[in-house]
């Protein structure tokens, strides 16, 4: 079932257009990854989609709702990039206050604090927390009421990486019970690859969209093969490997994904040449700047 | 809606008391009540009015400074301050309208000055009966009328900045526009009326343009309204002898009427805000 559904969506500030015609749907118990550089559009994506802002094009719907309307927000929630909730309060007296506004129990404050790992700072002051511990306050406040749609703005910048594995880790039990899922980041790394789909904007235009595997395939980059030779035996290995360049006593070749099984070979028939070999394929941030560069 | 609302105003009640908004705010009252209470007790013993009456008269000018203060220091974070946070956008995806975010926060923030200004007027009161014994409960109408046109005239400073920092859109931007209002409207409104009376000479301004000027302003309204009530004079003021032409519905329907649109100003301003 679809929860959320863009059809040409288009935002424009006087003449600059920061949003180009977006079509973009998210089923339920999907987790979809919006990627960009700042300014790509994200941000104004998720806040036409939660109503703070309206389109000049296009529509939005969240389960066949209009953005901002009673229904639409009572489904949604949403985790705002390094929100900073007032500091002379409580986390426990904040959680209170989204809970009441969602007309949930106040009791389950505890409960939800204690899911982000805050239980023990419930009672201090927000103002005392950490950068991390203010994340999850942000967190807890987008579990509250099981919603059907969360929109997570850059979720995890600040996060540190057993934080990050512990976020992805919620996400997924909520994926699992149907919430869908759209969270922004501005590098694919960041995202452990932990999403089913991405969505590669760039200067409001939707580049690419898909799978890790899909958007690798797609865009073929280069293998990297570094060959170490045996003592001695740097010259007569470039000899062997005219496409290479020696770098630090070791030989470098580039190869196409669908080449490496060739590359293989060559490095198998003259094994005595060669002390050792190491073939990597291109990091996601290779597979970003790609990407998004190649769009600009 | 109301538990919305309701929810609101308690967290912003929370924040108040927390930031010692409350605490400040009764501490001023009570400090400048205590020490008009202290100066308005000497020319008792020549004047044929019971001690209380003087007291408010004296309460009156205070309050005209006093309350707009308070109600514009503690309101222009409001909006501009959340906006800062980033809060404001996250609050309003949830399902809360802008309306009863707004009305929440003003609720706590009126409960804040009505708890600064009944703590001042009450030790007022104590010190005017502790000198004048029961006499001075004739003055006690006088201090009642006193005690809920300072929460109406709050209330209009409460909304009008929650305008500026709707306007505003940062703190620091706000607290300016707030200042700037409390000098126009408290103090340059009064000396700029005086001025041009001064050159008019008893011309068509003073006759036909400054009872209105005088009643449109909520602050002059405030105190033409309580110094008529209560036939006092008011020493501070050069305005006083203006006070007893006017007719009393005047000013007291713009005491009633400056809070709701001062409440719309500041809803229509909220508007525009784009989080």
């Amino acid at each position: 079932m679809t929860i959320l559904t863009l059809s040409k969506l288009t935002k424009t500030y006087g003449e600059r257009r920061v949003l180009d015609e977006v079509t973009l749907s998210v089923a339920a118990g999907e987790r979809v990854a919006l990627l960009g550089h700042n300014g790509a559009g994200k941000s104004t994506l998720m806040k036409l989609v939660l109503g703070l802002i309206h389109p000049d094009g296009g529509t939005a719907a969240i389960a066949g709702h209009a953005p901002g309307s009673a229904v639409a927000r009572a489904l949604t929630a949403y985790l705002p990039e390094n929100a900073a909730f007032h500091p002379a309060i409580s986390g426990r007296e904040q959680m209170r206050y989204y809970l009441r506004l969602r007309g949930q129990p106040v009791r389950l404050a505890d409960e939800i604090l204690e899911k982000v790992g805050l239980g023990d700072a419930a009672g201090r002051r927000i103002g005392t927390y950490s950068k991390g511990m203010r994340q999850r306050v942000g967190l807890a406040q987008a579990l509250i009421g099981g919603p059907r749609l969360m929109i997570l703005d850059e979720p995890t910048s600040g996060l540190d990486p057993v934080s990050r594995r512990e976020f992805y880790a919620l996400l997924d039990e909520l994926a699992a019970n149907g919430t869908a899922i759209l969270l922004s980041s501005h590098a694919l790394s960041e995202l452990e690859a932990r999403t089913d789909r991405m969505v590669i904007l760039s200067q409001g235009r939707q580049v690419a969209e898909g799978t890790l595997a899909d958007l690798r395939a797609e865009a073929a980059l280069p293998l990297t093969v570094q060959i170490t030779p045996q003592a001695g035996q740097g010259a007569a290995l470039l000899d062997v490997f005219p496409d290479g360049r020696l770098v630090d006593q070791r030989v470098m070749l580039t190869c196409a994904p669908a080449e490496k099984l060739t590359v293989l070979e060559r490095i198998a028939a003259h094994r005595p040449l060669i002390a050792d070999f190491d073939v990597h394929a291109a990091t996601l941030d290779d597979l970003y700047s790609h990407i998004s560069g190649r769009a600009a | 809606m109301i538990s919305r609302i309701l929810a609101t105003a308690l967290l912003e009640f929370a924040i108040a008391r927390r930031n010692r908004w409350v605490i400040v705010s009764v501490a001023m009252m009570m400090l400048f009540s205590l020490v008009l209470s202290a100066a308005g007790a000497a020319p008792a013993g020549q004047m044929a009015v019971d001690p209380l009456s003087v007291t408010v008269a004296s309460l009156i000018s205070l309050a005209v400074y006093l309350v707009p203060l308070i109600a514009l220091l503690i309101s222009f974070d409001t909006i501009a301050g959340e906006s800062e946070r980033g809060t404001l956008a996250l609050s309003l995806t949830y399902p809360l309208a802008r309306t009863e975010l707004l009305f929440g926060k003003l609720v706590a923030q009126l409960g804040v000055v009505t708890i600064a200004v009944f703590a001042g007027y009450a030790v007022a009161a104590v010190a005017a009966f502790a000198s004048g014994g029961a006499e001075a409960a004739q003055g006690l109408p006088a201090l009642w009328r006193l005690v809920w046109t300072s929460v109406l005239l709050g209330a209009v400073f409460l909304s009008l900045g929650h305008a500026m920092s709707c306007l505003a859109r940062r703190p620091s931007g706000a607290a300016a526009m707030a200042i700037g209002l409390w000098l126009v409207a408290i103090v340059l409104y009064d000396l700029g009326l005086l001025a041009a009376i001064v050159a008019d000479d008893g011309g068509t301004f003073t006759t036909d343009v400054f009872p209105w000027a005088l009643v449109l302003n909520p602050a002059d309204a405030f105190r033409i309204f309580n110094l008529a009530a209560s036939g006092a004079v008011d020493a501070a003021s050069g305005l006083s002898g203006a006070a007893s032409s006017i007719a009393v519905w005047k000013p007291l329907a713009a005491i009633l009427i400056w809070p709701l649109a001062a409440a719309l100003l500041a809803r229509l301003s909220f508007q525009r805000v784009v989080p």
